[in-house]
């Protein structure tokens, strides 16, 4: 049962999105994210929406994989739509009861939010279908290294996803052999209520805990033992490169974003 | 400079505030040549896991001295040439490995040295195709058999091109067949890549096509020498609890039961067969030879 929880969602497939350059779509997704947030009308989401559509259609990731990607936050925007239909006031009246008062433009503005949600959403889940959580990590380390300027520590929090992405894998099936062996004893981990439950892992996750100390230990020496001594004076052997189509990205993206700034400005507000 | 690694007088105490110091090393005096294939056998506990880690800097010496081709492992400033010319493999192939896929963990060791890219690329291959791995390179290591594990763990160390690797119980978790693709594997680097190996284990079996066999007891080396002059002494490696070869055992119990005419330092199971078989036929029984 535990063996369902999959890390990352990668989804490989070979398609122009997937080899563009980490690097590349980490930012292009941070600018789409600034333009969802930017756009401040029916139209500029509108054009969000084109170009998520025809990014996921280069994507070869199907469709209802993308849809999945919002089933985790629909409460956040059902709750988020709710609250401004009830709050926010308009000209027009569209229903009362009661202190209930509904106003078009809450309407819009609940209609609005939603899909500004789901667009960012779905285009950060994008990232995450088409870039393998390696790469991913590259791509963020190299894009922050400048930041080691300020004592950031980049290169050490790169390594602790590396590691922790390396192990979760292993910790996972350690986890279902222990719990195998407990249940082997007698243990009984899927009946009772709440508070018994919880009591029942406690003999699962003690050995899990010293072993993972274990591990790390292990882990240390064989990383002394192969001269690693921090980011300093370390080289990489994937380099990073920059493609046609990482400049194509760009120049799609930032068409995109220079019509949404110009749709927000002249078109009229939703709110 | 023919020894790669040579101890004098080396002593290591551990000490902890419960127990004061605990002496582990006690004064051993050991010399391992360029190209050189030598096991270390010893009961748990008997020091071959902390003499290894003085082999790589990983613990300096309280008392005597450590040499790593002719460098001072107390030196500070060499510590990483040393770990560079003496890799070490680990016992647990899954606590050992970095990255998320099996190049990238090989690339770890020359990354580390700062070795340029196209460099490390050509290593990463190398050292791949040197344990037979090279087709598994984009796999996740965590895919992988034990035996498999430990031999992209072998793969990062030769990408560092050390002249000398200690494997510490390197089978010591894995199944037979995983023992014997590491075996094979390290048997391999050294007669053809020259590379000098230290083997520790506590499988008589791993030991028999070593050049010498070291047997510590008690933080000393108790015996040192070719396997065949090593096993022939059964006796002195039972009162350290250490078992000699199976094929060894039955000739030496044959011996002491009275059969006259068997060789001493009888090591693997087909010299056995054959010793057996040409005393069989001594006795008059033709038929007893093995068919074919
Ligand atoms: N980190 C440590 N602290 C204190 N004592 C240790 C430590 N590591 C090992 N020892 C002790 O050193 C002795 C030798 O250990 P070790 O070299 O691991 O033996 P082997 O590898 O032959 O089994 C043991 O008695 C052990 O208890
Ligand atoms: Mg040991």
């Amino acid at each position: 049962m535990i063996r369902d929880i999959t890390f990352g969602q990668f989804f490989p497939a070979k398609s122009p999105i997937h080899a563009l350059d980490p690097r590349t779509k980490l930012v292009l997704v941070v600018a789409y994210i600034v333009m969802v947030f930017i756009g401040n009308n029916f139209f500029c989401l509108g054009l969000a929406a084109a170009f998520l559509i025809l990014v996921t259609a280069l994507s070869r990731v199907p469709v209802k994989m993308i849809l999945r990607s919002i089933r985790p936050i629909w409460f956040v925007i059902a709750f988020t739509a709710i609250l401004n239909i009830f709050y926010i006031q308009g000209e027009v009246l569209l229903f009362e009861w009661g202190f209930i008062h509904i106003y078009d433009r809450g309407v819009f503005t609940a209609l609005f939010m939603a899909v500004r949600i789901i667009l960012v959403v779905m285009g950060s889940s994008l990232l995450t279908y088409t870039t393998s959580p390696t790469d991913l990590t590259d791509g963020l380390e190299r894009l922050l290294s400048p930041l080691k300027i300020f004592k950031l520590p980049v290169h050490e929090f790169a390594l602790m996803m590396t590691i922790a992405l390396r192990f979760i894998p292993t910790l996972i099936e350690e986890t279902d052999k222990i719990m195998s062996a407990q249940k082997a004893r007698g243990a009984d981990l899927e009946s009772g209520g709440l508070l018994r439950r919880v009591k029942a892992l406690v003999p699962i996750l003690i050995p899990l805990f010293v072993s993972s100390f274990r591990r790390a230990f292990d882990l240390a020496t064989a990383m002394e033992c192969r001269c690693y001594h921090g980011g300093e004076g370390r080289t990489r052997m994937k380099k990073l490169q920059m493609h046609a189509g990482d400049y194509w990205a760009f120049g799609v993206t930032i068409l995109v974003f220079g019509g949404i700034i110009a749709a927000s400005i002249l078109l009229p507000k939703v709110y | 400079m023919t020894n790669i690694i040579e101890t004098k007088d080396l002593q290591f105490e551990y000490t902890s505030e419960e127990e004061g110091a605990q002496v582990v090393l006690n004064g051993v005096d050991l010399k391992i040549r360029k190209g050189e294939f030598v096991a270390v056998l010893g009961h748990n506990g008997s020091g071959k896991s902390t003499l290894a880690k003085h082999f790589n800097a990983m613990l300096l010496p309280s008392g005597g001295k450590c040499f790593v081709a002719g460098m001072d492992t107390a030196d500070e400033e060499k510590r990483f040439d040393i770990r560079q010319t003496v890799g070490m493999v680990l016992q647990n192939p899954d606590n050992q490995l970095v990255a998320t896929i099996v190049e990238e963990d090989v690339a770890f060791g020359p990354e580390n040295m700062g070795v340029p890219p196209e460099e490390i690329r050509k290593r990463v291959d190398e050292a791949l195709k040197a344990v037979g791995m090279y087709e598994y390179r984009r796999h996740a290591p965590h895919k992988l058999s034990g035996g498999q594990k430990q031999r992209i763990a072998i793969a990062g160390i030769i990408a560092m091109q050390p002249a000398c690797i200690v494997l510490d119980e390197p089978t010591a978790m894995l199944d037979p067949r995983g023992r014997e693709e590491v075996i094979s594997t390290i048997h391999r680097l050294c007669s053809e890549m020259g590379i000098t190996i230290v083997l520790i284990t506590h499988y008589m079996d791993e030991t028999v096509d070593a050049d010498r066999v070291v047997v510590m007891d008690d933080g000393r080396i108790l015996l040192s020498g070719t396997p065949r002059e090593v096993f022939s002494q059964v006796d002195e490696l039972k009162a350290v609890e250490l078992d000699v070869p199976q094929a060894t055992r039955l000739i030496y119990r044959l011996q002491k039961a009275g059969v006259k005419g068997l060789p001493a330092g009888v090591l693997t199971d087909d010299e056995c067969i054959e010793v057996l078989s040409n005393l069989l036929e001594v006795n008059g029984c033709p038929s007893s030879k093995p068919r074919n």
